[in-house]
């Protein structure tokens, strides 16, 4: 076809137009190239640093040790694996409960704007309270002494010896309930955009309500299903707060602690930088098949 | 099946909100705990905590930490970040591939994992950790969020409108001002508000980046152990009971505007 | 309506003449507007026709300077403006999608561009543009709040009040429903007549280009087809494309067998149609002769008429005022026609029909068109 021409004054807007797109995104990226993308390159350098012979803690030099990898995974692999299976039910147990919230928010209560008002200010507000506080409120709920542990006792489900606290499940609750809300709002976006008249359309159309939900409401928030299932899982892999607080023993360390404590503890720089690697590869594969299984292209 | 619909989702949802409440609960009422500096069991109601919330100093010095970080990173992030929203929506260039990848990437990436690669670069640069290094930290993750939520604003913005804005003798500039600026408002607004709230909620990067320096999470993180002051309790609940009516308040005004519209 | 003179007879701006020479379009992939040459004289009501693609709305895109064009000149009232940005023209558009500023009142969606020109009057003047479209009630309501005629409305003030040299419209009518779209097309005719301005609107609806407009310019592929006053187009359609788009032609092809007092003898499949010399494109060889259906005459019997034809009817259908025919002539093909309810027994389906029509109403086209073309499917 044709090639185009262009006038010299449409070649110098084009280009005073393409300056101003620079200048907008220029300062932002040097800081995330500077801060985001150089720092990964440092860590993996620095996951490679080998320890001089005779040298102090915390002393390392560079080098190229690719053993440092094969150490800290013989290690520390069941805590890796913990954190991925942690954060797979805390991802299942959010959706569970999350979703019947979004729906019940978007859809149920549409016509009832006041109501519908006052839960999804409930729904925002958790953010604006402290992350830990909220942590540790459940440490002491579930805690031995506590209403909670002690009613569970009295009815039996609990052994007299058992404990809420420093178990997986109370870890597991913890990650369910601090990235909830992450859950909640991209599906409670998506169903909010929901035509109720596509479930009368399908409805009409000898669908049952379990049809109905699968075949339309279902498909229809999918974007907000996946978008909500990845800012759980990301986040509640590497946290280690719930594990500490709410764990906080051999059975419920997850990496982001191993991680934590190789730093500052141990100062293992090169075995922390190689297991903060690890994560963050292992993460971005298990995405990556994630997104090219379910993946919309809304999201990108 | 249709009744189990019809009151399951209620049911569900309805617990659910109780789970995501109780916690909330739990620390207004023991911000009343005539506790001391535990706070683990309840000895009594007192308004002293809710009178003195400094009583504990480091509580009130923490906070204030953490507000400051709070609002200068958001202020940063949020311009650099609708920077990088509105050109990459409406401007080719090179790269922009490489770009997309570089914003996303953060978001994909877990704190943990930011907070020891930032850790490891100012190690590497010999900087000492403190004010400086967490508001980076803070600009660089919270850059993310508010490029991806002003982006999505940007693109359901109707071009044709700064068009009419030209066909009507407004330059580029006064239109972007009097036109584009405006209806990207509100995502540039909800945008510094998502950002605050994680900046000033985040422990994990801080925890690795802050060195000696105290912010509110980590004094909380810290003190976890030996037992929270009640005055924590105190900042928490007013915290929420700021955001509360701040919500509050918006959606009074939309749920107005919305009325008005009916009305029409 | 009140007329406008009445209230800003000292700021009557006459139009502009708007002169469009060798402008092309070229995308990547196609080519939108090839080498169109198109002269508008100043006060004229001018409508721009055509399908959708056809290269309509980019021409009126580059005549508001947003889009550039990729050869040629545009200029207005003698002054080119090619090479000057959209706000500095002096010219305004009603969009197709009203485009109204949705966080702002009526009011100061209205009074935008003379804010913008620095008019002291801003926000008289854009009070008195509401007043011309009878929305001055809605003057603090947002443009969403409005029903889609009040927000063409709003629009139309919005443009109308800068006094452009040239006012733009891009099918502004499309939205509205029946109705509402006779009215408005009654009403924006009567604004322009009132403050004489050059209008240039696009539509792809022939019936509303030709109730509104004083030129009409069929357009078709980046070029235009023809050009000139709705009733010369058609009456004398100079190709297929406006034979068939703009109203309903029956196309017939024929071979040219002589000429005498002027008109043309035509051989369609071994009938002889007369075809006048001045409404043919072509007067020799293979042509394509057509008629328009409102000029046939039909009847059981044989009736009178220059031309000629019978054939069976193999469709009818009763509108009211009419009922209409397609009767099947043997080796032409389906011609189209309709007779007024006058009471009489109108023909059934296989009753064998005569057809006749007028010399005069024929109109020849060159023999290497398709009798296809411009034909809404």
């Amino acid at each position: 076809m044709s090639v185009e021409l262009r006038s010299k004054d449409e070649i110098r807007a084009e280009k005073r137009k393409n300056r101003t797109g620079i200048y907008l995104i220029s300062p932002g990226l040097l800081v995330l190239t500077l801060f985001f993308a150089l720092p990964v390159v440092v860590l993996l350098a620095m996951s490679l640093y080998v320890k001089p012979p005779g040298a102090e803690i915390g002393e390392f030099v560079p080098g190229f040790e690719l053993s440092n990898y094969a150490t800290v995974l013989s290690a520390y692999w069941p805590e890796l694996l913990r954190s991925f299976w942690f954060a797979l039910i805390a991802t299942v147990l959010a959706l569970l409960i999350g979703f019947p919230m979004a729906y019940l928010v978007a859809v149920r209560l549409r016509e009832r704007t006041l109501l519908q008002g006052i839960l999804l200010v409930l729904l925002i507000a958790p953010f604006f309270s402290s992350f830990i506080l909220r942590t540790q409120a459940w440490k002491q709920i579930l805690a031995d002494e506590g209403f909670i542990a002690q009613s569970l006792k009295f009815i039996a489900i609990l052994p007299p010896d058992g404990h809420l606290t420093a178990t997986p499940f109370a870890v597991v609750a913890g990650l369910t309930y601090n990235f909830l809300p992450f859950m909640v709002l991209p599906i409670y976006a998506n169903l909010g955009r929901l035509d109720t008249r596509l479930l009368e359309a399908s409805a009409d159309l000898y669908a049952s309500p379990i049809t109905s939900f699968t075949k339309v409401t279902l498909p229809m928030s999918a974007p907000g299903i996946f978008a909500g299932t990845l800012l759980t899982f990301i986040p509640a892999a590497g946290d280690y707060v719930n594990s500490a607080l709410l764990g906080n023993n051999r059975d419920t360390t997850m990496i982001g602690q191993v991680i934590d404590s190789r730093f500052f503890r141990v100062i293992d720089y090169p075995g922390a930088s190689a297991l903060s690697f690890i994560l963050m590869i292992s993460i971005l594969i298990l995405v990556t098949i994630y997104i090219r299984r379910f993946g919309t292209k809304e999201l990108m | 099946m249709k009744n189990i619909g019809r009151w399951l989702i209620p049911v569900i949802g309805g617990a659910a909100f109780i789970y995501l409440l109780v916690p909330i609960a739990y620390i207004f009422v023991f911000s009343f705990n005539d506790g001391g500096r535990a706070n683990l069991q309840w000895q009594g109601f007192t308004l002293d905590n809710w009178l003195n919330p400094c009583g504990a100093p480091a509580v009130c010095e923490s906070l204030v930490h953490s507000l400051q970080i709070g609002v200068v990173a958001t202020v940063i992030a949020t311009a650099l970040g609708t920077g990088i929203a509105i050109g990459l929506v409406r401007y080719k260039f090179r790269f922009r591939k490489l770009t997309d990848v570089l914003i996303i990437l953060p978001l994909a990436t877990p704190e943990v994992v930011l907070g020891a690669s930032l850790l490891a670069q100012f190690l590497n640069l010999g900087w000492e950790l403190g004010y400086t290094t967490i508001v980076i930290a803070h600009v660089v993750f919270c850059m993310s969020f508010v490029i991806v939520t002003v982006r999505a604003r940007v693109s359901s913005l109707d071009s044709r409108l700064e068009e009419a804005a030209a066909d009507l003798y407004a330059s580029p500039r006064a239109a972007f001002w009097k036109i584009t600026f405006p209806l990207l408002l509100p995502g540039i607004v909800a945008a510094a508000l998502l950002s605050f709230a994680m900046s000033f909620d985040d422990f994990i990067i801080t925890n690795f980046n802050s060195g000696s320096f105290q912010t509110f999470p980590k004094f909380i993180y810290v003190s976890a152990t030996r037992g929270i002051p009640p005055q924590a309790n105190v900042i928490g609940s007013a915290m929420f009971i700021v955001a509360l009516l701040v919500v509050i308040i918006g959606q009074v005004i939309s749920y107005r505007r919305k009325k008005q519209l009916e009305n029409a | 309506m009140t007329t406008l003179a009445e209230r800003t007879t000292s700021t009557v701006s006459a139009g502009a003449d708007l002169h469009l020479s060798g402008i092309s379009k070229r995308f990547a992939s196609f080519s939108a507007v090839e080498d169109l040459e198109l002269l508008v004289p100043s006060g004229t009501f001018f409508a721009l026709l055509g399908p959708s693609g056809c290269g309509k709305s980019t021409t009126l895109r580059m005549i508001a300077g947003l889009e550039a064009p990729s050869e040629g000149s545009i200029s207005i009232g003698g002054q080119d403006v090619t090479a000057l940005p959209s706000h500095r023209r002096p010219v305004n558009t009603v969009f197709q999608s009203y485009a109204l500023f949705p966080h702002m009142s009526v009011l100061e969606n209205v009074a935008f561009g003379l804010k913008r020109k620095k008019d002291k009057q801003a926000m008289d003047k854009a009070k008195a543009g509401l007043e011309l479209v009878e929305l001055s009630h809605l003057a603090n309501r947002k443009p969403a709040q409005l029903s889609g005629g009040q927000q063409q409305r709003v629009a139309l003030a919005r443009a109308l009040v800068n006094r452009p040299q040239v006012l733009l419209l891009d099918e502004p009518l499309g939205a509205l429903d029946m109705k509402l779209r006779r009215q408005m097309q009654l009403e924006l005719k009567k604004i322009q007549t009132e403050v004489g301005l050059t209008f240039i609107h696009v539509t792809h609806d022939q019936e509303e280009a030709m109730t509104m407009a004083d030129v009409v310019a069929v357009m078709n592929g980046g070029r235009i087809e023809q050009m000139g006053p709705p009733r010369e187009l058609y009456e004398l359609p100079r190709t297929a494309f406006v034979a068939n788009f703009l109203g309903k032609s029956n196309l017939m092809r024929g071979t040219v067998t002589g000429e005498s007092e002027g008109m043309l003898s035509v051989n369609v499949a071994s009938h002889t149609i007369l075809l006048p010399v001045s409404r043919a494109v072509q007067t020799s060889g293979e042509v394509v002769l057509g008629v328009r259906p409102e000029k046939i005459t039909i009847d059981r019997v044989a009736v009178a008429g220059d031309n000629q034809l019978s054939g069976t009817v193999i469709d009818v259908s009763f509108t009211g005022t009419t009922t209409e025919y397609l009767v099947e002539v043997e080796q032409v093909g389906p011609i189209g026609t309709f007779s007024q309810n006058r009471g009489q027994q109108p023909a059934q389906e296989g009753d064998t029909v005569f057809l006749a029509w007028d010399a005069e109403h024929s109109f020849g086209l060159a023999g290497d068109e398709s009798v296809n073309a411009g034909v809404e499917s």
